[in-house]
């Protein structure tokens, strides 16, 4: 069984579902990685996965209109970082089917699809809790600078 | 932030379009991009198109709709379209993607 590892640090900013928060989300990631010395990779797949399911949140969990994201992240002594991003939006109906690649609901914003699938590819681990009408939140795990010697 | 206007650069010679792109490629700077992009597309009609991605400093999967959406309307108004020198973090987005498959990319020259 994994043992808990204790959490040194960790920060909220909770924003406005506004596009222009994006990159403040961003930001918000990268300053507080610096702290686990991260690779230059490191950082730019933490503000894409990060990136992403801000967007979602805008673009889907409320669809353009008003509403709060709070993005939570903690990180542990072992230089592990968990990314949560809650939204209080629509929720997804099939949290399965939406992680397939490709898949989208949007028809006019020409978006890929690709959203989880950058996720998961660039964190070690996703995981999605939603439910239609209530919302939904993302989890993003990720070691941070274990370089391999 | 960057404006669209610091944000986009045209070059049209000889039939070619070149279309610089700079800073971060999000959902919120791509639907300005689109529309300066496929005006400029309409205005001067060009036989071929190159995105120049060489200074872009993020992007992420609004990014990729940006660029598969302007390759198929490229592909559509019988226009070559290819993409030049991405960067190590966008060639990597662009591969999982899928559509580094499709769509001719002009790789940055090794020195
Ligand atoms: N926070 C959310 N609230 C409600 N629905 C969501 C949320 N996040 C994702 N979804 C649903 O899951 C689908 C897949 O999301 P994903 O990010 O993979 O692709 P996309 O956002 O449609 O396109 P892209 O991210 O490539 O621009 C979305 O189309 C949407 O239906
Ligand atoms: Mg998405």
């Amino acid at each position: 069984m994994k043992s808990k590892k204790r959490i040194v640090n960790s920060a909220l900013l909770t924003f406005p579902a506004l596009s222009q928060n994006e990159s403040l989300s961003r930001s918000f990631m990268s300053v507080f990685l610096m702290q686990a010395n991260p690779t230059v990779e490191e950082i730019s797949d933490v503000k894409c996965a990060v990136s992403e399911a801000v967007t979602n949140s805008i673009v889907h969990g409320y669809r353009g209109g008003d509403g709060v994201i709070k993005l939570r992240v903690r990180l542990t002594e072992d230089m592990t970082l968990i990314i949560d991003v809650t939204d209080r939006g629509c929720g997804i109906e099939d949290v399965v089917k939406a992680q397939t690649p490709q898949f989208t609901t949007n028809t006019d914003g020409e978006r890929s699809g690709m959203g989880f699938t950058v996720m998961k590819a660039f964190t070690d681990k996703m995981s999605v809790y939603s439910k239609p009408g209530k919302g939904t939140r993302v989890r993003l795990v990720k070691a941070i600078g274990r370089r391999d010697t | 932030m960057k404006c669209i206007a610091e944000m986009i650069e045209f070059r049209t010679a000889d039939g070619i379009m070149n279309v610089k792109l700079k800073g971060d490629i999000d959902h919120h700077s791509a639907k300005a991009i689109r529309n300066r992009i496929d005006s400029e597309l309409f205005i001067s009609s060009p036989e071929e198109i190159r995105l120049d991605l060489s200074d872009i400093d993020f992007m992420d999967s609004s990014g990729l709709g940006l660029i598969l959406g302007r390759y198929q309307a490229a592909t559509e108004m019988g226009i070559d379209f290819s993409l030049f020198e991405p960067s190590e973090s966008v060639c990597k987005i662009l591969k999982l993607s899928g559509c580094e498959k499709m769509i001719n990319i002009v790789r940055r020259k090794q020195k």
